[in-house]
């Protein structure tokens, strides 16, 4: 694989991996209680 | 009164959710449209549209559905119908509905081959027969017919609709989730096992003639030159409107068995993301380096050379594993069977906004409905099956699983912004959110993603053949015309590309023309018929106040 090959593909995957990883990971997790409406 | 159906967990609903939008085309299309559209590069305007097109069209529909669930509507004629006071919208919702029956039609139809090829893989079938030769076979394409009646596909296919309306008909919680909550696991640990052996084949093990590595590289290798070209940005834009299942009604459907005051901003992200990792990280990671380690990459690149993997995964993919000994009816059983945990999660969420439809509208039971809806599978894909080489499975392709979404997206996003109002839409969508929206995403809900669609729904009509838009626009200006690609709205319309618009040949035969038009004129029929329920089901409604 090429340098430029590696660099997209690593990049990308670190991307997709982070958020992926960060939203289930927020899902799994215990919530806190709120009220009211979200942040927005 | 029975008591409302609803999720019984978050992460089955975020696996449900990303069990809908991961399909077939994670695994068959994403790596050929980005191998043959710049690479690496094809990944900048694909995350760009992610995020600008996709995940706020995600909120959207999410938004439209919860919303809905309110008011006692799971499908989207009566979710639309409380958008605002135009008595029309229930009849955009109707796309909804038109939309999951067409597509499931035929895509059971190819979630049932895999099923069909799980079994063979484990038979030990592709041991001695070439699937180059068993593929046209099993679908009972002969040369010069434009029929066909294959006992075996439709034996499957008859299978696979039968567990479809089985676990439509145990419900949301304990068929669609916990059918997402086992399948989904399965399917990312299949990807992961086929993974990892093809990506660690070495020239010198049997049968390999190139490092997977380098297949890879024909995925990844960024050719930069690739963003100037139209095509490549429009292309990225719709791989990520299909592989989301955006526009289909079946987003809204599972949204709206969501809790009033629940999140939705989280837990879509969560699913749009999940859908992401399978499609980029797996799905780039399985087909191309196995296909190419035992091929060559040239033969590769010449069968993906239509932005699709559909042959190398059904004709050669399974002979390919034949060089693993002992592991290759494992490895064929895993491979179709991802495709098929993939197809079947999907095929789940199209049932359901039809279930939902005839149990709010139209007061029909639950075990009922699902039985409605297989046997309203079956009798349109049927026509899939017997018409299939004449075309028919196109028709339904074109027109119900890409242009009818496009439309149906492009209709939401305007009336979401402009109709029920951003600021009410905004309210919707950050309600109880577990996460913060960036604000941003007000004024691109507003104006950047319908702009989008508009430019995708404006190019599906009028893509120049080959994608030359450059060329296409010069000749415009030279006065030469417009060339319409076969693959255009207006293409399909006007049958460009077809030597004769004859229904019946020299010898009185009918033509691929007239199976086309065909199909064109049922799948209108059936738009129709769905507008006639809804008109039905209101009537019945003000009868009742």
């Amino acid at each position: 694989m090429t340098l430029a090959a590696w660099i997209m593909l690593v990049s990308t995957w670190a991307v997709i991996v982070f958020f992926t990883a960060r939203f289930l990971w927020k899902v799994v997790a215990p919530r806190r209680r709120r009220d009211g409406h979200g942040k927005g | 009164m029975t008591t409302p159906e609803r999720w019984t967990s978050r992460l089955g609903l975020v696996l449900a959710m990303a069990g809908n939008a991961v399909g077939l085309g994670n695994f068959l299309r994403f790596p050929a449209q980005a191998a043959q559209n710049g690479g690496g590069a094809f990944l900048i305007p694909y995350l760009i549209s992610f995020v600008l097109m996709g995940i706020p069209l995600m909120w959207v529909e999410w938004a439209i559905g919860r919303h809905g669930g309110r008011f006692g509507h799971h499908s989207a004629p009566g979710m639309f119908d409380r958008l605002g006071r135009g008595r029309g919208l229930k009849y955009v919702g109707v796309f909804g509905l038109f939309t999951s029956l067409g597509v499931a039609a035929y895509y059971c139809y190819i979630e049932s081959w895999t099923l069909a090829y799980v079994w063979h893989s484990l038979a030990g079938t592709f041991r001695e027969t070439d699937p180059g030769a068993f593929y046209p076979r099993y679908l009972g394409q002969t040369a010069d017919s434009m029929f066909a009646l294959p006992g075996e596909a439709l034996f499957f296919f008859v299978v696979t609709l039968v567990l479809n309306a089985y676990i439509l008909s145990r419900g949301v919680a304990r068929g669609i989730e916990l059918a997402a909550k086992i399948l989904m696991p399965m399917l990312i640990l299949f990807a992961v096992v086929l993974g990892i052996r093809g990506l660690s084949l070495e020239v010198g093990d049997p049968g390999v003639v190139q490092s997977p590595l380098v297949g890879l590289n024909f995925v990844w290798e960024p050719q930069l030159s690739g963003l100037w070209d139209p095509s490549t940005w429009l292309r990225a834009a719709g791989q990520v409107f299909f592989t989301l299942s955006l526009g289909m009604g079946t987003i809204h459907c599972y949204a709206s068995y969501v809790r009033e005051s629940e999140d939705i901003a989280l837990s879509s992200s969560a699913a749009g993301w999940t859908n992401e990792f399978v499609e980029v990280v797996l799905g780039g990671a399985i087909l191309i380096p196995i296909a190419t380690a035992y091929l060559g990459l040239e033969q590769v690149q010449s069968a993906t050379a239509g932005g699709s993997g559909f042959s190398l995964a059904f004709l050669t993919l399974p002979t390919l594993f034949n060089n693993w000994g002992w592991f290759a009816p494992l490895a064929g059983a895993m491979w179709f069977g991802l495709l098929f945990f993939a197809g079947i999660t999907s095929s789940l969420a199209m049932g359901q906004p039809i279930l939902a439809f005839l149990a709010d509208e139209l007061g029909i039971r639950r075990e009922r409905g699902a039985a409605i809806f297989g046997a309203a599978v079956f009798g349109l894909g049927f026509l899939c099956v017997w018409l299939y080489p004449g075309g028919a499975f196109d028709e339904f392709d074109f027109w119900t699983g890409t242009f009818s979404l496009v439309v149906f997206a492009l209709a939401e996003a305007v009336i979401f912004a402009f109709v029920f109002g951003i600021d009410r839409g905004w309210e919707e969508i950050t309600r109880g959110a577990d996460l913060e929206v960036p604000r941003l995403f007000r004024f691109v809900l507003k104006w950047v993603t319908p702009a989008f669609l508009v430019v995708v729904f404006a190019s599906s009509l009028v893509k120049p053949a080959a994608g030359a838009w450059r060329e296409a626009l010069a000749g415009l200006a030279a006065g030469r015309g417009w060339p319409f690609a076969p693959d255009s709205v207006v293409g399909k319309i006007l049958h460009s590309g077809e030597a004769s618009t004859a229904w019946w040949d020299a010898d009185g035969l009918p033509t691929r023309i007239l199976v086309q038009d065909a199909t064109r004129a049922l799948l209108l029929l059936v738009f129709a018929g769905f507008a006639a329920l809804v008109w039905l089901a209101w009537r019945r409604r003000g009868r009742q106040k």
